[in-house]
């Protein structure tokens, strides 16, 4: 018993370790995570896989073992107590009991009265003349206490047993034997050997299978150790179409996938849709809607240039495809689309979700091989009150987004800042702006050609400063050739001089009057300016416009053979049952001897003598009392 | 003519029995009636089965009747000053100070901390009145709580009818649901057992969980009704969550208990507290009523595992840490009921089954990942 004891608490322990360990990742996660030495070790011991690993299992089979021998061990006794009624004691043997009560010199007992309450108390009875005339009744009750030990028992080996049913047993085995192996390299399904397959007759699995929309396949995929194992099923299964819909929030409220099944010995294939919570079973194998991913999105790009006029070229990509810029060698790798994107943006005091529309998250690669990887949204979305194009970058998966955030026009088009900054970039109109702008502060103070002159070409020079480097290339040169008491006047100047000579070169563009020059469009230029200098910091020359897209979806399908679930659900009914007898059940065991010679002895046994049994106790007494006198 | 009188109180009593199954009968028949074309066969059958649920209680235990019956009717009273528009509790006196649902919990957290702070005075003062008021104060929290909940369950199809869903669904509203079934598991001992000495104990734990539920709406804003995610679109979270809860309010109960009788053992509070004896067996029977409404729960559970992801084990970090919680008092009982152990060491034992059980309801939400990633912190 204590062995089976100390199994169990062995069992805890690992249990504990898998829940701490994430479990089954693949294999680079844990060599990061870990190192080299401690995840040879840990591959070793079987963490990544700790309910499967031999040793686990190992410890299960013990444990069934044990409680199978404790069952055939106690079962018999138990069963024999059920119908034994014990009628040998004599009244010596009753007096030794704990729990006994003797009412001395009465005669004349009513014993049918008592045997009358008796069974109201749902006491089993059983009476028998002694060759010395007294009479003993031994009655009974909640026997099926101890029953429900044996159901207890007998739940834990079924479900375990249900459990093994289940596992990967036969697998292990034919993996050891050299019958089966892992398969790790990347290749279609149809290549994979015979000894990475298992068979239509595999009794239990747990697989995985991704269908893009319009795609049908029948093999799944059994992720196992570093590598995966095909299984191969007996039906055909096609995703005619898969859908998300939504909660007017933006959050996805079901995911449904529309199948149909073809089976060869079916005449007709079988259409089904399933949902999350919605399986639909067929020749004993469960599919189940497990999650989803895109499946190859047509896309739609226009590429702006950030740093030409306002040029743009169309491209047109697919999720998973790439696309080769040979003029600018530049690879776009196009990774995930996604219709909804609910995300939590302040407006005013409050954090609201909404969903702001699609996203494409893509890789650019140069042609040294290195890669950027962006996400870009194709509208522009509120933020404290205005209207942003939003593109994240970053340089590695293990860092955030850095965000540029682009003004979007009244139109919400992002054209108005494609033409803004072109002004920006255009060196004639800078030197005409430059010109205005000396000849206006000299009228109006100086008349000095040499001040007027050199105040023309400050402003030449900052605005191509600008141009060529945003808010980032004026603080260096600022840094590089002013002294540091004059600094803060210097930058305040500047940034006064680019302000107007912005509005100046945005009024030109668009052919504006000072007195358009409204709030909304100072800011938009604030904006404008700030979003020009991040896009020297962007890391590529283009910005990324989705003009339209044709989804396709892929569902990711889970499908499960298991036999073992009828054994282990009947074995969690006897377990419950089992606990509730165990519990709720109370067995008493009373003996009551009437002697000839006048007086009772009561006895009262049970295999649990606690606060209820006292109670119980006390109560027979009364009543036989009450009966007898 | 005692014996008379008995029996005239007897026959109130079983008139009162068949009124109040008539009550959540004509309750369950008129929802049906109205709303059968929105619940599936199994909705129906919960329906039903609550009925016969909360009767059964009811006709267990006297209280759990009055309850009922006034939180159903205060909860309806609140729906009817609702009118259908969710924007009343802002204008409707009774709904904004009193029974929407945001002010009915605060109303149920109020109520604690009082009951905690009369319970230790009367205990202290020994003092039968103070304890009276102490326990009175418990049952108006857990009025409060329920009609909250209700209003809570109600307010969400105002917001939506895709949004509306049973308010067992989040940490906010787990958290008020183990307040109020431990606060009944001890009021029904408290009775049972003839002693209100040990809500002092009791209500710190439940007290913690208000501390919890101040901590989540005011400094996280997330006392907010959220839609459903797929995987909760189930009726089985109906059966599942509340079972689990009466697992986790019931080792909460005993290992309160606990407290109480290891500080008796060391003859701290001994002649303010009840016997050990007595002690020990609101324990142990605590624990065996937590321990089968656990194992149904988590066998419930892995039966719904079942159908929304693929299988009814697959070691997630809830499941295992439900297990190894399972194994714990699995243990404790067999110890105790097999191998005949009593004393102090059982009561330290449920005192760490509580950390145990803590761990496996927050700690797994905080620390771990897995398939249950629905009450994040």
């Amino acid at each position: 018993m204590s062995f089976a004891v100390s199994m169990l608490v062995f069992l805890g322990i690992a249990s504990i370790i898998g829940t701490i360990l994430k479990q089954n990742e693949p294999y680079e996660n844990y060599i990061i995570k870990l190192g080299q030495f401690w995840f040879v070790f840990f591959e070793k011991i079987g963490l990544y896989d700790v309910y499967h690993s031999v040793w686990f299992l190992t410890i299960l089979l013990f444990l069934v073992l044990s409680t199978t021998l404790c069952i055939i061990k106690n079962t018999p006794a138990i069963l024999k107590d059920f119908s034994v009624f014990k009628d040998s004691l004599e009244e010596k043997s009753l007096l030794s009991f704990t729990h006994h009560f003797v009412i001395k010199n009465k005669k004349d007992v009513n014993t049918s009265k008592i045997l009358h309450y008796l069974k109201q108390a749902k006491f089993k009875i059983k009476g028998k003349s002694k060759e010395n005339g007294d009479f003993l009744i031994v009655a009974k009750k909640g026997n099926y206490q101890r029953l429900g030990y044996i159901l207890t028992h007998i739940g834990v080996v079924v479900i375990c047993l249900g459990g093994l049913l289940d596992g990967n047993l036969i697998f292990k085995a034919q993996e050891l034997l050299g019958y089966k192996k892992i398969e790790t390299l990347d290749m279609p399904a149809s290549k994979v050997p015979e000894v990475s397959r298992l068979s239509i007759s595999n009794t239990s699995f747990r697989a995985n299978m991704t269908l893009a929309e319009g795609s049908s396949d029948n093999v799944a995929f059994v992720r196992m150790k570093d590598g995966y194992l095909v299984q191969d099923l007996p039906f055909k299964i096609t995703l005619k179409d898969f859908r998300i819909n939504h909660y007017s929030t933006g959050m996805p409220k079901s995911f449904e996938s529309d199948l149909v099944i073809s089976d060869p010995e079916l005449s007709q294939d079988i259409t089904k849709t399933i949902s999350v919570n919605h399986p639909f079973t067929y020749k004993g194998i469960a599919i189940y809607q497990s999650d989803f991913q895109d499946g190859g999105t047509k896309l739609n790009i226009k590429l702006r240039s950030l740093f030409n006029s306002n040029t743009a070229q169309k491209i047109d990509g697919k999720i998973f495809d790439k696309v080769k810029l040979d003029k600018d060698q530049i690879t776009y790798e196009f990774n995930d689309f996604k219709k909804f994107n609910v995300l939590h943006l302040k407006e005013g005091e409050k954090e609201k979700p909404r969903n702001v529309g699609p996203s494409v998250t893509y890789k650019v690669r140069n042609s040294s091989g290195q890669a950027h990887e962006y996400l870009s949204y194709q509208y522009a979305m509120p933020i404290d009150g205005r209207s942003f194009f939003i593109s994240g970058m970053r340089e590695t998966p293990q860092e955030e987004f850095k965000y540029l955030k682009i003004p979007a026009d009244a139109k919400g088009s992002i054209d108005e800042f494609m033409l803004f900054k072109d002004a920006l970039q255009n060196k004639t109109l800078i030197e005409s702006v430059a010109k205005k702008m000396a000849n206006q502060s000299a009228s109006s103070a100086d008349k000095n050609s040499n001040v007027k002159e050199s105040f023309e070409k400050s402003v030449n020079k900052l605005m191509t400063l600008f141009a060529q480097g945003g808010f980032s290339n004026i603080a260096e040169n600022i840094d590089k050739n002013i002294p540091a008491s004059e600094k803060e006047k210097a930058v305040q100047t500047y940034l006064k001089i680019i302000d107007i000579a912005s509005s100046e070169l945005y009024k030109h563009q668009f052919n504006l009057a000072d007195k358009d020059l409204n709030q909304a469009r100072i800011t938009f230029i604030q904006d404008a300016l700030n979003a020009y200098s991040d896009i020297f910091f962007y890391g590529v020359p283009y910005y990324f416009e989705l003009t339209g897209y044709e989804q396709k979806e892929a569902s990711g399908l889970q499908l499960t053979k298991s036999p073992g679930q009828f054994w282990v659900y009947l074995g969690s009914l006897s377990l419950v049952l089992g606990i509730f007898s165990m519990i709720y059940l109370h067995e008493r065991k009373l003996w009551l001897l009437i002697k000839a010679k006048g007086g009772v002895i009561l006895a009262l046994s049970s295999n649990r003598k606690n606060v209820d049994f006292e109670k119980d106790f006390r109560k027979l007494i009364q009543e036989i009392k009450k009966i007898i006198q | 003519m005692f014996n008379k009188l008995f029996k005239s109180s007897k026959a109130t009593f079983q008139t009162f029995n068949v009124l109040y199954l008539a009550f959540l009968l004509s309750g369950a028949l008129y929802a049906l009636k109205t709303f059968h074309s929105y619940m599936d066969v199994y909705e129906k059958v919960i329906l039903f089965g609550s009925v016969g649920f909360f009767t059964w209680l009811g006709w267990k235990w006297n209280h759990f009747k009055k309850i009922m019956i006034l939180v159903f009717v205060i909860s309806l009273f609140a729906v009817h000053l609702y009118q259908g528009v969710l924007a009343n509790n802002e204008h409707i006196f009774l709904l904004k100070y009193l029974i929407a649902s945001q002010s009915a919990i605060m109303w149920m957290n109020v109520f604690f901390v009082l009951s905690l702070l009369l319970y230790w005075l009367g205990l202290l003062t020994k003092n039968n009145l103070i304890d009276n008021i102490a326990s009175s104060f418990t049952f108006v929290a857990v009025l409060f709580g329920f009609i909250g909940l209700l209003v809570r369950w109600y307010e969400s199809y105002l917001m939506g009818l895709d949004i509306g869903h049973i308010p067992i669904s989040n940490l906010y509203e787990v958290f008020i649901l183990f307040c109020l079934i431990t606060s009944l598991l001890y009021l029904f001992y408290e009775e049972r057992f003839n002693t209100k000495k040990l809500g002092a104990f009791v209500l710190i734990v439940i007290n913690a969980a208000v501390g919890f539920i101040l901590w989540y709406t005011f400094d996280r804003h997330a006392d907010g009704v959220q839609p459903l995610v797929p995987a909760l679109q189930s009726y089985w979270m109906k059966i599942h969550v509340p079972a689990n809860f009466i697992g986790y309010g019931s080792f909460s109960l005993a290992a309160m208990v606990s407290v109480a009788y290891l500080l008796s053992g060391k003859k701290i509070l001994t002649s303010y507290l009840p016997k050990l004896a007595v002690l020990d067996d609101l324990i142990y029977k605590s624990i065996a009523i937590g321990f089968i409404f656990f194992t149904i729960a988590t066998i419930l559970g892995a039966i719904w595992a079942a159908e929304a992801w693929g299988g009814y084990w697959s070691w997630d970090p809830k499941e295992t840490w439900a297990l190894i919680v399972w194994l714990n008092y699995a243990a404790w009982l067999h110890y105790r009921i097999v191998k005949g152990l009593r004393g102090s060491i059982l009561a330290w034992w449920a005192l760490i089954g509580l950390l145990i059980t803590t761990f496996a309801f927050l700690g797994v939400n905080m620390f771990l990942s897995g398939l249950h990633s629905y009450g994040q912190l």
